[in-house]
């Protein structure tokens, strides 16, 4: 667990904005009537989307548009560690992850570059332009190590590439998502080693099956179920 | 050829994402291919088929889909049924089932579909982490796609009215636990309900849910088109079929790679990774699951076999087949120490011991990483991983146990050098340790 805390100065109101009212209405069009409680999270999420961050006032307004008590957004937000409860820097949002596996494969040195060239952890650089954090597996371990910039996964970096990727962020400049060592995804480096067979994408596979293995005749029996 | 498995008998033919994902490429791959005759055999034959084959769960448990599916309700009553698919994927290691999701989409859609119909369900929800945006974005496309071809949705081609909904959740790796990920889902706070009820009985909104991971509904379409005994040739029995695995850490090509189940782990590696850096001879240890279950040292990896018996018998598991591979440069109390707190950041809270004990367990390993612990203090330890172990509502507190396990079961000698070595050249006059420590 850890804690996390509302931030000491607030907003005085939130409002969502049209383009984010069309995204809440195709969230809440997604639960059965009465369950509405089920948006909270992608509500909450496009609170940040707009923000940047999740406020006091919008917790309220997101508990208001439910129709739940307030608690119970305000539990939420604090729950998950994806809701950013301070606002965070203008330019990039950095979350290095370092646990284990991405560890092994030199995701230290990553967070040394952090510290030196925007600040301390969890807070807002002196500049604005950055909020950095370590964060726990984001699930890219085979493309090792990894930062999530701005929602986009940045991997196979490397300290000079990383340190470029910061750079460019400061510059005003919006580098692509991806592998940083010629990768598609997470195939080996070097190329993929298997899935060359030509068979598999020349269409024989869309071709009507004569029979379905195993299919019951002349038709279906239905069988006890254990 | 690389590996046991060749390239005709691969499920995700798109792993790598160098073809087409839209509903076009995938149909051309094979997908959605014959699924109305699949339907048409009947929800009977379709769980008794899934039970042939042999799947067992991908997420990690190991529990056979079938059989899973074979407990929902046989008739609805006034609740309707749901199916929910755990795309929750945050074990460190694993990174399969985002593969999944980007590169092959409508297999897994398939899947849903099948899947739903053989339990009657006609809604369907995929709860996808936070963290994988680029992912959802896809899957939401895919799912547009599908509604578009009327391959789902009311009154599709298929006959069976079914409805998929997208939604994710805001980091919480206890969400990948099935009952915290339904209370995440109706939108509180992701903590793990006590079973039972199981899903089965009372799930989503209280109605017969199943939980399914995504690896394991994705593989549903494939098995039925191409038949339960092929997919029952792969691997030993009672570990039978195809499995994605997902290699990290110290080799010289990590990457992910369908597989047959019981490949030896040590051609694993040197087939398809370029095997350990520096050679083999450099391996020190492997988590072979995921970094819930307990690694083993080299000389084990010789012989270990990727699948549920051969690792069980190794003291150590399958899991999500994330094998975390280690070298002989690797700090590996450090390593261990880095997924204590891992677990203890994820702890939800809920149970005393797991609460409590994952943040003491990382404390007392972080000093026995640097060494400033006492040797008594090892044995403390132990026991208590064992009274954190088993003595929770969910399984974070065995699998934050599990890893320290591990690591005394076969490093304990250089935990107590580490020890040692702190403490030589120290005055060992009472109190002037502690201040040494501090």
């Amino acid at each position: 667990m850890s804690v996390r805390r509302l931030a000491k100065e607030q907003p005085p109101s939130f409002a969502f904005s049209p383009d984010s009212m069309e995204k809440v209405n195709f969230w809440l069009g997604k639960y059965p009537e009465h369950r509405k409680q089920s948006a909270s999270i992608p509500l909450l999420w496009l609170v940040q989307k707009q923000e940047g961050w999740v406020s006091e006032p919008a917790i309220r307004l997101v508990a208001e548009m439910l129709s739940v008590p307030v608690i119970r957004i305000y539990e939420v937000a604090t729950f998950y560690t994806m809701f950013m409860l301070e606002p965070v820097g203008s330019a990039a949002l950095i979350q290095v992850c370092g646990t284990t596996p991405c560890a092994l494969r030199g995701a230290n040195d990553l967070i040394e570059i952090c510290k030196t060239e925007i600040g301390p952890k969890s807070h807002l650089s002196a500049d604005g332009l950055f909020t950095w954090e370590e964060v726990e597996c984001l699930g890219a371990c085979c493309n090792a190590p990894m930062a999530a910039i701005n929602d986009y996964y940045y991997e196979d970096l490397t300290p000079e590439s990383f340190r470029q990727i910061i750079a460019d962020f400061r510059a005003g400049k919006k580098p692509a998502p991806g592998s940083y060592a010629g990768r598609r995804s997470s195939e080996p480096a070097g190329g993929a080693q298997t899935l060359s067979d030509a068979s598999l994408y020349d269409g024989s596979r869309a071709q009507p099956l004569a029979k379905i293995p195993n299919a019951p005749e002349p038709e279906p029996k239905p069988e006890p179920v254990a | 050829m690389v590996g046991i498995l060749e390239d005709k008998d691969r499920i995700f033919t798109n792993l790598y994402g160098f073809h087409d994902w839209g509903l076009e490429g995938a149909k051309q791959r094979g997908c959605w291919n014959a699924t109305k005759d699949i339907l048409s055999c009947g929800r009977d034959w379709i769980i008794t088929n899934m039970k042939n084959s042999g799947l067992r769960g991908r997420g990690g448990a190991g529990f056979n889909t079938g059989l899973k599916w074979s407990f929902m309700p046989k008739e609805v009553k006034d609740r309707p049924h749901y199916l929910v698919v755990n795309a929750d994927e945050s074990e460190p290691g694993t990174c399969k089932d985002r593969e999944i999701m980007r590169h092959d989409p409508h297999l897994f859609i398939e899947g849903c579909l099948i899947a739903s119909f053989a339990m009657q369900a006609h809604a369907c929800y995929i709860y996808i982490r936070g963290e994988y945006v680029r992912e959802r974005e896809i899957m939401e496309d895919a799912v547009k796609q599908a509604y578009e071809a009327r391959l789902i949705g009311k009154a599709n081609v298929h006959g069976w009215d079914f409805d998929v909904y997208i939604h994710h959740g805001g980091g919480a790796y206890i969400c990948g636990e099935e009952t915290a990920l339904l209370e995440s889902l109706e939108g509180k706070k992701g903590q793990p309900r006590l079973k039972p009820p199981f899903p089965a009985g009372a799930g989503l909104y209280g109605c017969p849910t199943t939980v399914n991971n995504v690896e394991s509904i994705a593989v549903v379409g494939t098995i039925l088109r191409r038949g339960a005994d092929w997919f029952a040739g792969f691997g030993r029995p009672n570990n039978t079929g195809t499995k994605l695995m997902c290699v990290s850490g110290h080799v010289n090509q990590p990457c992910n790679v369908e597989e047959a189940m019981s490949i030896p782990l040590k051609q694993l590696l040197e087939d398809h990774c370029g095997g350990v850096r520096g050679g083999w001879g450099n391996l020190k240890a492997i988590i072979p699951g995921g970094s819930s279950v307990p690694m083993i040292p080299a000389e084990q990896c010789e012989t270990a076999l990727m699948d549920f018996d051969s690792l069980r018998d190794l003291k150590s598991g399958l899991g999500t087949a994330a094998v975390i591979v280690m070298d002989k440069s690797t700090d590996l109390i450090k390593a261990i120490a880095r997924i204590a707190y891992f677990y203890k950041h994820e702890s939800c809270g809920q149970c005393t011991p797991c609460r409590e004990g994952t943040g003491w367990m990382w404390r007392v390993m972080e000093r026995m990483a640097a060494g400033t612990a006492e040797m008594r203090e090892i044995d403390m330890l132990l026991e208590v991983t064992t009274q954190v172990e088993g003595h929770t509502i969910c399984a974070l507190g065995d699998a934050a146990a599990w890893p320290i396990q591990g690591l005394f079961r076969h490093f304990r000698p250089e935990v107590e050098a580490r020890i040692s070595q702190y403490r030589s050249g120290r005055p060992h006059v009472q109190g002037a340790t502690l201040i040494a420590a501090e």
